[in-house]
């Protein structure tokens, strides 16, 4: 099998602040094959915008400490210059991001703010760089692009404008796009719209998606990998399939747990995730969901669980102190209804064993 | 945006209207000088003083005064044309003298305004793209320093350092040179120490103002999608970064060279240049009602016209702007 397009390696992203160390991703490991989805879910503070801009070398400054591997299509980018990082950056990985309003400059044309993304990388002339754009805007749904090329952001509606924006990013046909929550500032009905528009020129492009999001619904249309990060850490990842269908990892329980479902009743009460996300700069010892976990032993404080694969499915990775029997169990229970206060004891203190 | 237009010179004219009946009570109405005494010159007779008062109109009713004054400054219901009032002092009509002055102000705000732009704006933007550097910290410093020091202060230290007759180092003409230069470089060069003076204090403000807007335009979210596009630091930072952070700049530089054009009358005096600070200055001093009404009114007047420009000028500047 051929390298994976993208692979990232134990990275690391730490902030010197004047408060302490940020550990904003703290040792996260996956890839990304061509043409493949991966979504990166989790809630805000986790991590996961960090760990791509960091595959961006966004996050580049002098208080940012990076180790770890970043490789792209078998080039090292977390060592490369920053000028040959330029050359990646808009032409090879793309990205398009979570407010289109404020991400597309107000003083510019959206049009021209298009060519100056093709003009960076491809030697064409202006006349050329601006029917690429047309083509480009006409491509992601946008009526009368040549019209509309010469409207200003503010002109566009909210949907219009991530139109515009993955216009921008799929204008140099790039090998991965990383969307950055690319849905959670729109309406509802845009949201759909927005994902089906990705999902078509991906396959038209055979573009790469890693898709960032809070929100399970978005990678349950989308992804074919997920990983679902806490904390700065990857906690659970799989396969769409088996993270919607059997998950192992408390955290993504109470994330599936507390998505509406159109199937369910309709006086199923959502269940939120008691708590707060902790602090980057101080984490709880041990398995750093612990404090939120309704599933917490005394042990679970100490000892530090690592991702690792589970019996029987080499792909299906969790961190998580609990015996897989016991979450195997865990899961059915919630599945028929009961909540985490009433798990039973003796399953949960057969994982802690 | 014509019909904009329209209306705010309707408010222009409203404003300067506010503005002359204010100018007209504050030194009217309330109890100061009598005018006609200080008209008459030393240990007037009372035969004299009354006669001027007859003169002049002082004992009108004040309503009758202030539209005698309006007809002075409108040519619609003007008796002997548009002279903004005879000057209590020289009984020269005050107009004439105002727009005498005039180059010289201009000539100053003008060459400060170049001097202060070239100098704060780009320090500005080499202390916000090298924030907490050696050089942003000197230079903020040093604008700090600028910013708290009056003209009157750092002008006379100026003047001690460098006037060609009287300064430690005779480099530059100092005090009076402006006048008494005939050709436009000569005025030019008397000028050069009072544009440094003025500038300094504007140069310091622009340049921590626009180090200020600098930062907080490289934080946004467009900045992050022109760096996400592969753009050279160079271009993220002037084509994205200043083009925003400068714009506010032009209200800043409209209202202050609406002020200055009214006026630099810190520098006008100390340097001695006969321009229309000098002229107020020389007013106030005199109780010279009608030349301290006229000059207030020209201030008035730039102040509310650069303000219309500006806010015109935008619709051109910031595309999200229309009338």
């Amino acid at each position: 099998m051929a390298a994976p397009l993208l692979e990232v390696e134990n990275l690391q992203v730490h902030f010197e602040t004047e408060d302490g160390l940020v550990k904003a991703v703290d040792g996260i490991s996956y890839t990304v094959d061509r043409g493949e989805t991966l979504g990166i879910v989790g809630e805000s503070g986790s991590g996961k915008s960090v760990s791509s801009l960091t595959v961006m070398g966004l996050t580049r400054s002098r208080n940012a400490r990076i180790s770890g591997a970043v490789r792209f299509n078998g080039k090292d980018l977390l060592g490369a210059s920053d000028d040959d990082l330029r050359k990646v950056r808009g032409n090879e990985i793309a990205m398009i991001f979570q407010d289109p309003l404020s991400s597309l400059h107000p003083f510019y044309k959206v049009g021209s703010q298009i060519v100056e993304a093709i003009q960076t990388h491809k030697d064409v002339s202006k006349a050329q760089a601006y029917d690429r754009a047309v083509e480009m805007l006409g491509l992601v749904g946008i009526p009368e692009p040549r019209r509309r090329a010469d409207s200003y952001p503010h002109e566009f509606s909210g949907g219009m404008r991530q139109r515009a924006m993955i216009a921008m990013a799929l204008a140099n046909d790039p090998k991965l796009l990383i969307a950055d929550e690319p849905t959670t500032a729109l309406d509802v009905t845009v949201q759909a719209q927005i994902l089906e528009l990705i999902e078509r020129l991906q396959s038209e492009f055979d573009t790469a998606v890693v898709v960032i999001t809070h929100d399970l619904g978005v990678v349950a249309e989308m992804a074919d990998e997920i990983a679902v990060m806490y904390a700065g850490r990857i906690v659970e990842q799989g396969n769409a399939d088996t993270i919607f269908n059997g998950p192992e990892h408390p955290y993504t329980w109470g994330l599936l747990s507390s998505i509406p479902r159109m199937d369910a009743a309709r006086d199923e009460e959502l269940v939120p995730i008691p708590g707060r996300p902790p602090s980057l700069i101080n984490l709880p010892g041990g398995c750093s969901f612990h404090p939120r976990c309704p599933y917490v032993r005394d042990a679970h404080k100490r000892v530090d669980p690592v991702l690792e694969p589970i019996d029987g499915n080499p792909d299906h990775r969790v961190a998580c102190l609990l015996d897989s029997g016991a979450r195997k169990k865990l899961w059915e229970e919630l599945q028929a209804g009961v909540t985490p206060q009433a798990a039973r004891q003796d399953v949960i203190e057969e994982g802690a064993a | 945006m014509a019909a904009y237009i329209v209306r705010r010179l309707v408010w222009v004219i409203f404003l300067l209207f506010v503005v002359t009946l204010v100018t007209f009570i504050v030194f009217t109405v309330l109890p100061a000088a009598d005018p006609a005494v200080l008209r008459a010159g030393r240990q007037p007779s009372p035969e004299l003083v009354a006669a001027i008062r007859k003169q002049f109109g002082l004992d009108d009713p004040k309503i009758v005064q202030f539209i005698r004054y309006i007809g002075q400054i409108l040519p619609v219901f003007g008796h002997d044309g548009v002279n903004f009032g005879y000057s209590y002092q020289s009984n020269q009509a005050v107009l004439p003298q105002i727009l005498n002055r005039m180059p010289a102000t201009i000539f100053l705000t003008g060459g400060a305004v170049v001097v202060w732009l070239s100098v704060g704006l780009p320090i500005g933007m080499i202390s916000a793209v090298k924030t907490g550097s050696w050089l942003d910290r000197l230079t903020m410093g040093v604008a700090l320093v600028f910013i708290s020091a009056p003209v009157y202060f750092f002008g006379l230290v100026a003047l001690f350092l460098f006037d060609d007759s009287i300064g430690k180092f005779k480099l530059l003409p100092g005090s009076g040179a402006y006048q008494d230069a005939h050709t436009i470089f000569g005025k030019a060069e008397a000028l050069i120490m009072p544009w440094i003076v003025l500038a300094a204090s504007f140069a310091a403000i622009y340049a921590r103002f626009l180090r200020g807007n600098l930062i907080d335009t490289l934080q946004e979210d467009y900045i992050r999608t022109a760096r996400a596009k592969g753009l050279s630091e160079r271009k993220v930072i002037f084509k994205h970064g200043v083009r925003s952070a400068i714009t506010p700049i032009v209200t800043l530089l409209g209202l202050d060279i609406g002020i200055l054009l009214g006026g630099a009358i810190l520098t006008e005096t100390v340097f001695n240049i006969q321009g229309i600070g000098r002229f107020a200055y020389e007013a106030i001093v005199r109780f010279d009602l009608p030349v301290i009404q006229g000059t207030v009114l020209f201030g008035a007047f730039f102040i509310v016209i650069m303000n219309l420009i500006v806010d015109i000028l935008y619709a051109f500047i910031d595309p999200r702007v229309r009338y």
